[in-house]
């Protein structure tokens, strides 16, 4: 079974969160990407973002908020027994670009991203 | 032992429409306490899905997953009466499965 990729949750950064599952370029704007997310979250400890792609050999879907202490939420293994398309909700410290990655099975690294206004933060006591 | 999952799981046509929701703490390690001890992370670091016993998703998670998690995915090539079996693993090792029918 697969274990937790431990360097990809340590990374602070998109790019290097991302290079840890085997992306070889730098990441790419995609509009075959899709990010869903709200504009403004009235509550950074339960904010509801999804990735989805129509990208051919995709290998993992990533969500990301940039300025967390680690930039890497979830990463999602695409079977051919599930559509390339998740849901969840993250904590995000403050606002933040959030960011939906997209790696192809050669190590391209596609991605959608989007600012999320945080009024109130999810990483406080 | 944690708490049991809930798990819908509805069919749409030859898909399945998949909703979890999980019972986690998920602590960052971020935190401190009232002493000013930073209270340990603890969180869901893998989950698991399987269709009639057959893997059929895997994820990591971080600490950044919201507090008793939200899952949403979508099986192809599934029916009413199949079984969906959902797993995680938490950085302590503790795992829990939960299976649902889809209606």
């Amino acid at each position: 079974r697969a274990s937790w990729t431990k360097s990809a949750f340590d990374a602070r950064s998109i790019a290097d969160a991302v290079k840890a599952y085997g992306a070889g370029a730098a990441p790419a704007e995609s509009k075959d990407v899709t990010l869903t997310a709200p504009d403004i979250a009235e509550n950074g400890a339960v904010v509801p973002m999804g990735v989805a792609t129509t990208l051919p050999n995709v290998k993992h879907l990533l969500l990301l908020v940039e300025k967390n202490p680690s930039a890497l939420v979830a990463k999602f293994d695409v079977s051919d027994a599930v559509e390339a398309n998740f849901l969840t909700r993250a904590k995000m410290g403050q606002s933040s670009d959030v960011y939906a990655v997209a790696i192809t099975a050669d190590g391209k690294a596609l991605f959608a991203k989007k600012e999320v206004k945080v009024t109130l933060g999810g990483c406080g006591g | 032992m944690a708490d049991p999952m809930r798990i819908r799981a509805q069919a749409q046509g030859d898909k399945a429409l998949v909703r979890v929701l999980m019972s986690h703490e998920m602590e960052t390690g971020q935190r401190k306490d009232a002493a000013g001890k930073v209270i340990p992370a603890w969180h869901i670091t893998e989950v698991a899905a399987a269709l009639n016993g057959k893997p059929v998703l895997a994820a990591e998670w971080g600490p950044a997953v919201a507090k008793n998690p939200f899952l949403q995915f979508t099986l192809k090539g599934a029916k009413a009466g199949d079984k969906v079996a959902i797993t995680w693993k938490d950085n302590h090792g503790d795992t829990r499965t939960d299976e649902a029918t889809i209606s």
